[in-house]
């Protein structure tokens, strides 16, 4: 029983948002305050008792953990935030994150998303095995691969010529930072594509719901 | 008024009507398109085939109800291949509401071959702290979730049994929609343990971890419910992912129509007041 309530409230409120691609009405705007009334409560409960209690007030209040107290007074320093006047003592709990944070990432980030990418650009411009299978067996997928690895190539080179800004982008150099361009025009259509699929997904989504688990349609 | 000038103030409605008809008549009527496997999709699969039987594998989802449609596909077919495959789960997230995700396809996959909690799957739950908390499984699993998600010490279960740090996990996926998620495993778990990780990501997220497969980094990636879709095919069962592959095809086909229609009638226009 309750799993069909639970049903016909999300097929219900999914109706009242989509409501809004009509226009804006009491339906949508009910749907709109519940959703973030209840994230809001959700969010508060779960990090108090699945972050707040077991990480902190369970070890330090119930086990003795005393050094929990600089997190606790860190934790505190932070909520100062809500009073303009003592505001500035803020800043030390998030300089401490920060700090912290960025010591701890940035070795790491250097390593998977410099070096090695740098390293995966360093490779045969001629890829003799590629070229061999292209011969052999022509076709779409053979020849993509034969040209995979100019491609990287040629559009890292040119890409970051684009984004050198201490010449002037003419003559062969202007040349090469306008082929970047046209590299770069290509990954954000191909970026913009993934993102209407991931957008025509959701909604395929909440249709499948609708028409499976509400009207048992499909 | 002309052709072009009355498509200018065409009713942005009428798109939606029809972005809404080109899912829901193919949801109701399906055609069939053929679904075809895409090399990182078919590398992630080949990653786990690899695996011997008994292998473990650590499944961490980074993901929501709000991404659900993408990524849950997945989940239900990650868990389906491990289980066919002998393979142990061990499941854990970065994001709280992946638990009960993640949860529920086991239970399913479990279902289906027989499975057992705490001897083929367990799920360690969430643990707050995303980059930190990766680095706390590599070094100690056991002291960084000493309870499963129900609160249960982790001793108790046959599978935890020997499980100290990442020398025991044979592969590592994550299933994720954002921060953190795939991106902080492979700085970490593949970065700095050199071990093998493979990912599953939503569509808006996907072309941002082409480098890191292109470069070895990452085993396998899937993305979006296409990538779903494909895995599903390739363990031959039907999921919702391939349920909603004609749809999607459909939708795509019109938005490519729309997208041409105005800008031929944009171009026309210009021209005309030239």
């Amino acid at each position: 029983m309750m799993e069909i309530i639970g049903i016909w409230m999300a097929a219900l409120l999914t109706l009242c948002i989509l409501s809004f691609l009509y226009k804006d009405n009491p339906f949508y705007k009910f749907a709109e305050h519940l959703f973030v009334g209840l994230s809001a409560a959700y969010w508060a409960v779960y990090y108090y008792f699945n972050i707040l209690y077991p990480n902190l007030i369970q070890p330090l209040f119930g086990h003795g953990q005393l050094l929990l107290i600089i997190p606790l007074v860190l934790g505190i320093m932070m909520v100062m935030r809500l009073f303009p006047k003592v505001g500035w003592v803020s800043r030390w709990p998030l300089a401490f994150i920060v700090g912290s944070y960025s010591g701890y990432n940035l070795i790491t980030y250097l390593q998977s998303n410099a070096l090695e990418q740098v390293r995966a650009t360093l490779v045969p411009f001629i890829q003799i095995e590629s070229w061999k299978s292209l011969f052999t067996n022509p076709g779409v997928m053979t020849f993509l691969n034969a040209i995979a690895a100019p491609v990287v190539v040629v559009g890292v080179t040119t890409g970051v010529i684009y984004f050198f800004f201490s010449k002037e982008h003419k003559g062969v150099f202007g040349g090469f930072a306008r082929i970047g361009v046209w590299f770069l025009m290509i990954a954000f259509g191909a970026s913009f594509g993934y993102t209407v699929m991931a957008r025509i997904s959701l909604l395929i989504g909440r249709m499948y719901f609708m028409l499976h688990n509400w009207l048992h349609l499909i | 008024m002309n052709i072009a000038g009355r498509l200018e103030k065409i009713d942005r409605r009428i798109i939606f009507l029809l972005t809404l008809l080109a899912v829901v008549i193919p949801l109701l009527l399906p055609i069939g398109f053929e679904i075809k496997v895409s090399e990182p999709v078919q590398k992630f699969y080949e990653a786990i085939e690899a695996l011997p039987p008994g292998s473990k594998v650590l499944v961490s989802s980074e993901y929501d109800p709000a991404t659900m449609p993408e990524v849950y596909p997945m989940n239900q077919a990650l868990a389906r291949h491990c289980f066919k495959k002998d393979l142990k789960i061990i499941g854990m997230g970065l994001w709280p509401q992946g638990i009960p995700l993640n949860q529920a396809s086991m239970e399913q996959g479990a279902e289906e071959y027989g499975k057992e909690y705490g001897v083929d799957y367990v799920n360690l739950g969430y643990k707050a702290g995303g980059i930190v908390v990766i680095s706390a499984v590599a070094e100690n699993m056991p002291n960084t979730f000493p309870l499963d998600y129900a609160g249960r010490p982790i001793e108790e279960f046959e599978i935890m049994e020997g499980i100290r740090n990442f020398d025991n996990i044979d592969l590592i996926i994550s299933l994720s929609a954002g921060d953190p998620g795939v991106r902080h495993w492979v700085m970490i778990a593949q970065g700095r343990y050199g071990k093998k990780v493979a990912g599953g990501v939503t569509a808006v997220s996907a072309p941002a971890f082409y480098p890191y497969l292109n470069a070895g980094q990452l085993q396998g990636l899937i993305g979006g419910m296409k990538g779903a879709a494909e895995y599903e095919t390739l363990l031959g069962a039907t999921g919702t992912a391939s349920r909603g592959m004609d749809a999607q095809s459909i939708a795509h086909g019109l938005i490519i129509f729309l997208i041409l229609f105005a800008n031929f009638f944009y171009l026309l226009g210009k021209r005309r007041k030239k």
